[in-house]
């Protein structure tokens, strides 16, 4: 199994959230539960933004629990500000390259490559104000891409968006992430459903182990049917 | 990392002179009671007066809607900025023996006033300071909501409803901070009771920690008057941490509440605010008029004066922002570092770093390497308190994306902070440098006659009777100050709206 969690304990103030689950290359996961369940802060916790209280998180045997953000094999899109306004788009995607930003021949084709994979070919010099909300997210999702790390994290960076476009994205997730996996943090069981793989329930201070989504929709655990109603 | 050499260099030349002034201060102890009562009594008037006079000021900002308002809100912020020989120039001008004051008391068949000793320099204090304290005041005004001014008026609350439920309580809170804000920064008053001062009866510690020094060279005394002036700043912000201090720079001033009374309260309010634009604008006035004819020929010695605290501000700025800049990076704690040097005084630093320096070289030949990292300590805490804020904003919106993509030291400043944070850091930038060009203070205790910066060289002349160049001087020093504040807020400004 690729990404672990090994009995972690993230725990602040009273809240408590307990994981001990895996998941396998290439796999979907959509992370389900109301709010306030603790399913950000799984995906924090993962990305290296709050700290395990116990227990670890490994990638292929190797604890990463105690790595800063960008040395871990997570690429993350936030729920917002995933992209500085003040940098044209194509500094956006070319700091998944490097943070030096002085990109050569090389670096520069691969962020015009980027770009055309979600549909933004010759938008470099563009402004993110310039650009709809929906542009905003591919062009965040270029950058992650960039990154080439074997885990994309979505905190529901697609909330903002209507349903039509919103399914694009997923759409578009699904095709580009390849052997990444994608966890997917979302409100929307219908999301769920779009990503096509397996969910995680979020609820009561647990994440529960992945099962696979169709099935666990058709027939919801009592935590899960209390949520959806 | 950054941060944390930075707070120590801080530390250290803050409390590294307190180190020394104590053991220099041998046996020496004894207080000086005449020159700590004036310190204190004339602070604290000085703050009262302040306070009380911004009150009705500030009411009236707050409630009329007028042309000009916006500019009369940003004449109140000049006197910060204003070097503060320039204020005494100015006022001089106004009050002073040969002063409009005088003038028109004489053609009317009045008495002269004098404007020496106490009254003299709490008048310049309240001209320095009235200003900051009616611009904390109206930050006051806008924070109470305006629903409930509505809310107020809909229940049929009369002006003195609204006072009484309302505005008092406001000013409950807000008043007490504003006047340890003031007290703390008249209390280390030089320039102000060194020309307008003096004499047994009128002498600051700070003053009398110069004199120590410069003319009696008297180590001993110098030591311990500047180890009283240690104990008094303490104090003071020992008094400001248990009160709330309200932040330093508001934004949104432009704001107007809901809540206009007609009547004789109108004409009240305009002839408070006509009062209030007199009181600040005639010095300003007055040394542009002095000044002007003079501007034509001044003598070398005033351009050599003005490169040399051109160049003394600019290098204090780079220090201050960066400084500041590392310490608004850095994590908990740094804040306290920050605001360390608000209990320091330029002189008491400079007698800390003339008694480290004097028995290995000439002190008048680092006087302006010396005055460049005074000014820059000093400034500091206002550096910071300008940048934390916006800093804080840029970690919480933008930190955790910056640390998944692995940036961090130059890549981060380069991409991240520089370009976002280019507005406060131009405003924080002028705000430095239009201190350091103004101070009086410590380049007293080390100058060289001959090497001047310009606001000393500026006293200088005035204590020469030399009146005519003092005032163009002076308009030189006033331009220079409030150019370099200008040049290098529109630099902030400009292209920062991405």
């Amino acid at each position: 199994m690729a990404l672990t969690f090994d009995a972690t304990l993230i725990r602040m103030d009273d809240f408590r959230l307990i994981a001990d689950w895996q998941i396998g290359k290439g796999e979907r996961v959509a992370i389900l539960g109301p709010s306030g369940a603790g399913k950000s802060t799984l995906l924090m916790a993962l990305a290296g933004f709050v700290p395990l209280s116990a227990g670890r998180i490994t990638w292929e045997g190797q604890d990463i629990s105690r790595l800063p953000p960008d040395r871990r094999p997570v690429a993350m899109l936030f729920q917002d500000q995933n992209l500085f306004p003040h940098l044209t788009v194509g500094q956006n995607v070319g700091l998944g390259l490097s943070p030096r930003l002085r990109p050569d021949a090389r670096q520069r084709s691969r962020v015009a490559q980027a770009l055309a994979q979600v549909g933004l070919q010759g938008m470099e010099a563009r402004r993110p104000a310039q650009l709809s909300g929906g542009q905003q997210g591919r062009v965040a999702l270029a950058r992650a891409l960039l990154q080439d790390r074997p885990v994309l994290a979505l905190d529901e960076p697609f909330a903002a968006l209507g349903p039509a476009m919103k399914a694009d994205m997923l759409d578009l997730v699904t095709k580009l992430a390849g052997e990444r996996i994608v966890l997917m943090v979302t409100h929307d069981p219908a999301d769920a459903r779009r990503l096509a793989g397996q969910t995680v329930v979020v609820s009561d201070g647990m994440a529960h182990p992945p099962a696979p989504t169709a099935r666990l929709l058709d027939n919801p655990p009592p935590a899960l049917r209390a949520y959806l109603g | 990392m950054a941060g944390r050499v930075v707070a120590l260099i801080v530390t250290l030349l803050t409390l590294g002179p307190l180190a020394l002034v104590a053991w220099r201060a041998e046996g020496g102890w004894g207080a000086d009671w005449p020159a700590l009562r004036f310190t204190v009594t004339q602070a604290a008037v000085s703050a009262g007066l302040s306070v009380l006079l911004a009150v009705p000021v500030a009411r009236a900002l707050a409630r009329r809607r007028f042309r000009g308002r916006g500019a009369l809100i940003a004449l109140l912020g000049a006197p910060f900025l204003l070097p503060v020989i320039v204020a005494v120039l100015g006022l001089l001008a106004v009050f002073g023996r040969s002063g409009l004051l005088n003038g028109a008391l004489g053609v009317a068949g009045l008495p002269n006033v004098q404007i020496y000793g106490l009254h003299g320099v709490v008048l310049a204090h309240v001209f320095l300071n009235m200003p900051l304290a009616v611009r904390l005041i109206l930050q006051g005004w806008q924070a109470i909501p305006s629903e409930r001014f509505r809310l107020a008026l809909s229940l049929g609350f009369g002006p003195r409803d609204i006072a009484r439920h309302l505005e008092r309580p406001m000013l409950r809170e807000v008043l007490p901070g504003t006047a340890v804000v003031i007290f703390a920064i008249c209390l280390t008053s030089f320039a102000v009771a060194l020309t307008l001062g003096g004499g047994p009866r009128a002498t600051t510690v700070e003053l009398a920690i110069y004199q120590a020094l410069r003319f009696q060279f008297d180590l001993g005394r110098t030591a311990s008057l500047a180890a009283l002036q240690c104990l008094i700043c303490a104090a003071a912000v020992l008094l400001a941490m248990r009160l709330s201090v309200p932040p330093g720079f508001g934004k949104g001033l432009d704001r107007v509440v809901a809540f206009a009374p007609p009547g004789w309260r109108r004409i009240a309010d305009a002839l408070v605010l006509m009062l209030a634009t007199l009181f600040i604008a005639s010095p300003l006035a007055m040394i542009a008029a002095r000044g002007l004819p003079g501007m034509m020929d001044l003598p070398q010695a005033v351009w050599a004066a003005a490169g040399r605290s051109v160049l003394v501000a600019l290098g204090s700025t780079a220090l201050t922002v960066a400084a500041a800049l590392a310490l608004a990076g850095g994590g908990r704690g740094m804040g306290l570092m920050a605001t360390l040097p608000l209990a320091a005084s330029s002189l008491v630093m400079g007698t800390g770093l003339f008694i480290a320096i004097w028995p290995f070289i000439a002190p008048e030949r680092v006087a302006l390497p010396v005055t460049l990292l005074v000014n820059a300590v000093l400034a500091l805490p206002f550096a910071y308190r300008i940048l934390a804020p916006a800093m804080g904003a840029l970690r919480a919106d933008y930190g955790p994306l910056a640390d998944t993509l692995g940036l961090r030291g130059m890549s981060r400043l380069r991409w991240l902070v520089l370009p976002r944070l280019r507005r406060p850091l131009g405003f924080a930038a002028g705000v430095t440098a239009a201190l350091s060009m103004g101070d009086l203070g410590v380049i007293a205790l080390f100058a060289a006659p001959d090497g001047p910066t310009l606001p000393l060289l500026v006293q200088q002349l005035m204590g020469a009777y030399r009146m005519e160049q003092a005032a163009a001087a002076a308009l030189l020093l006033v331009l220079l100050s409030f150019g370099l504040f200008l040049l290098f807020d529109w630099g902030g400004r400009r292209g920062s709206d991405l």
